[in-house]
């Protein structure tokens, strides 16, 4: 495999021999340690200096199931700090095809022109781009499908990107031609500011995946596999209902934000649940299981109809449900599909975009519950206005312009989809997580709330800090390996996984590492983040919570009370 | 005495989704997955009044059980 570098400040292209010490670096980790290298942590993130970077996992293009993960690394403009934006959809198993261990962007292009890049076999074309500058992303997509065929890779941005606007994201072509995100973070501004509009990827005559040692690789893989089939929430729960089944769990259990984080159930969840999704796809002739990327055994996502059977949207996920829906107070699942189909379409992170609407509610800009103010909003972000590019910019940024003090954001991310006074565990990832409040980068839920992995009481601070320290760094190590978060799930309930991931690296580098040595490769992930977010500015200050969590949440009374040096400690690794 | 047995996602197959359930004094979660024929290994979450609860945890009047399989996200 090869680096491939453009610069877009004189639009050449190179390509380079991978350094020893990225080897047996991929996805996150390879994003993260490029960054770390070759960025310097004071500059403007949409200024020359920062560098955008696409990187397939360890075990992209293989026979493993859920592989194909990609990793966007940058400097976050939304943040400040780094950021690592994680998507599913087909690029990340082409670029592997195409020999790309990492596609690294850098510089500014002189003049106004805007661009597009072509990644195939024989290398790299940069070309102007007229056509489909200020085109949403479906239309995007559809138009290069048409022009270069159905076996193209697409990475886009919508006018969110092209505005620049903190909260854009980066949408990937998934294998139906619908949108996955490299969400959060605001990496399609940056981008936006390297003026690229799509990078397209043509993995025909590519050279291929290497695997060193295939049978083992293969057996490896057959277990792992099976693995992701045995476990019933890999298995059954998340093909059939999707991420919106915890809507009603989080709400029995008090941890679902209601109209900004104030109470932790919503009268209407039964609403928009995943039972209540399920039964609208079914009677419209949605398609309830569907993967977002080939080779994905789970397939989680689904496709959502209209009243009239007519496509809405896709990849409809809890996070998004209930950030409009309890968060903002909207309980129509048709109107929250309807946003779900504009983030994605004039690309912005819809996470970020449920706190902007969050604040906006609480500066009375529209009504709480006005699903159809959240619409008009979403205009204004799409069209660049004044309002838009507020709303465009985030929670924080939105508060601020409208005087709010009530800003449910983490080193300026929006909080997710789980209350941090009871689901302790969570809050414990969205204090000290290097990237912002996310509840990826450390799934205390999982044992706070799902019972997977054992069991840590939600209500109490015992054993948060080492639950959330230990999966930061077991998910830095599955996001390097390119493997979606959820097969973490079997993984923490069935202890030969780790060591069928284990095994399936070493099968394909000829490496021979234990299970020890690639749990220490997550941990210098987080490492090498920390040290960046140092470098950029930021102190133990970042690590924690907004004021306003200082009162107890309904219904359990439950608090914030974790004290500085506890924090403190769950990233002294 | 009387409690409110809510069930969720494939649990409420070929069942209900909530229902006030009589009950006898000291009885516990066990008991009502009995009452309802719920195949115990399908039972993976339990809350009761919000708060996870082990099966042979005793009901009181009023108290709300909740139902899950196994079932997760992000």
């Amino acid at each position: 495999m090869k680096i491939y570098r453009v610069n877009m400040s004189n639009l050449s292209f190179s390509i380079e021999d991978v350094p020893e010490e990225w080897e047996m670096l991929g996805g996150r980790g390879l994003t993260s340690a490029i960054i770390s290298k070759e960025v310097d942590p004071a500059c403007h993130p949409l200024g020359s200096k920062n560098k955008l970077v696409f990187a397939p996992g360890l075990l992209a293009g293989t026979m493993a199931g859920n592989s194909g993960r990609l990793s966007v690394g940058g400097k976050s403009p939304l943040t400040g700090g780094i950021k690592e934006s994680n998507a599913g959809g087909t690029a990340a198993q082409r670029l592997a095809k195409l020999g790309v261990k990492a596609l690294i962007i850098e510089g500014i292009p002189e003049g106004d022109k805007w661009y597009c890049i072509h990644v195939h076999s024989k290398g790299v074309n940069i070309k102007e781009e007229t056509e489909l500058l200020g085109k949403n992303n479906y239309e995007v997509i559809h138009t290069l499908t048409g022009r270069y065929g159905e076996n193209t890779g697409v990475m886009t941005i919508g006018q969110a990107g092209e505005h620049k606007v903190l909260a854009a994201n980066i949408s990937v072509k998934d294998p139906k031609g619908h949108i996955r995100s490299a969400g959060r973070g605001g990496l399609g501004a940056v981008m936006g500011s390297k003026r690229i509009k799509f990078i397209t990827l043509d993995d025909n005559d590519g050279a291929g995946i290497d695997i060193k040692d295939k049978e083992k690789f293969k057996n490896a893989a057959q277990l792992f596999n099976k693995g992701l089939l045995k476990h019933p929430v890999s298995g059954d729960a998340l093909p059939k209902y999707g991420t919106d089944v915890l809507v009603n769990i989080l709400n029995e259990a008090g941890g679902l934000p209601t109209k900004n984080f104030r109470m932790g159930q919503f009268d209407k969840a039964e609403k928009i649940s995943g039972e209540t999704m399920y039964d609208k796809i079914v009677s419209r002739n949605g398609d309830p299981t569907h993967g977002c990327h080939v080779g994905c055994i789970i397939r989680c996502s689904q496709t959502y109809n209209d009243k009239d059977g007519r496509y809405l949207t896709s990849g409809f996920e809890y996070e998004t449900i209930w950030g409009f829906g309890a968060g903002c107070l909207i309980d129509d699942l048709d109107i929250i599909a309807e946003i779900d189909h504009v983030c994605d379409d004039i690309g912005i992170d819809t996470i970020e975009m449920a706190g902007s609407m969050m604040v906006a509610m609480e500066a009375k800009i529209i009504p709480w519950g006005d699903g159809k103010g959240v619409l008009n909003l979403l205009d204004e972000v799409k069209n660049g206005s004044y309002l838009g590019r507020i709303i465009g910019n985030g929670a924080d940024f939105t508060g601020k312009a409208f005087g709010i003090t009530r800003i449910p954001t983490v080193k300026g991310q929006t909080m997710p989809a789980y209350d941090p006074r009871s689901v302790k565990g969570i809050g414990v990832t969205y204090a000290t997580t290097p990237m912002g409040a996310d509840h990826t980068a450390g799934y205390s839920v999982t044992s706070n709330i799902l019972k997977v992995g054992g069991h840590v009481d939600p209500l109490k601070k015992e054993g948060q800090i080492e639950l959330s320290r230990n999966l930061q760094i077991a998910t830095a190590a599955l996001d390097s390996a390119g493997l979606c978060i959820f097969v973490a799930f079997a993984v923490l309930d069935y202890e030969p996984m780790t060591q069928a991931i284990v095994d399936m690296i070493n099968a394909k580098y000829g490496s021979d590492w234990s299970v020890e040595n690639w749990i220490d490769s997550g941990k210098t992930v987080l490492k090498t983040e920390k040290a960046f977010n140092e470098g950029a500015g930021f102190t133990n200050k970042n690590d924690r919570l907004p004021e306003f969590l200082n009162e107890p949440v309904l219904p359990h009374n439950a608090v914030w009370d974790f004290t500085d040096e506890e924090l403190d400690t769950v990233l002294k690794i | 005495m009387q409690v409110d047995v809510k069930l969720f996602a494939s649990l409420r197959d070929g069942n209900f989704k909530e229902k006030m359930t009589e009950l006898n004094d000291n009885s516990q979660v066990i008991d009502v997955i009995k009452k309802y024929d719920i195949p115990l290994e399908k039972t993976a979450i339990c809350f009761v009044n919000g708060r996870d609860a082990d099966n042979d945890q005793v009901l009181h009047n009023g108290d709300t059980v909740s139902l899950f399989p196994p079932v997760g996200g992000a």
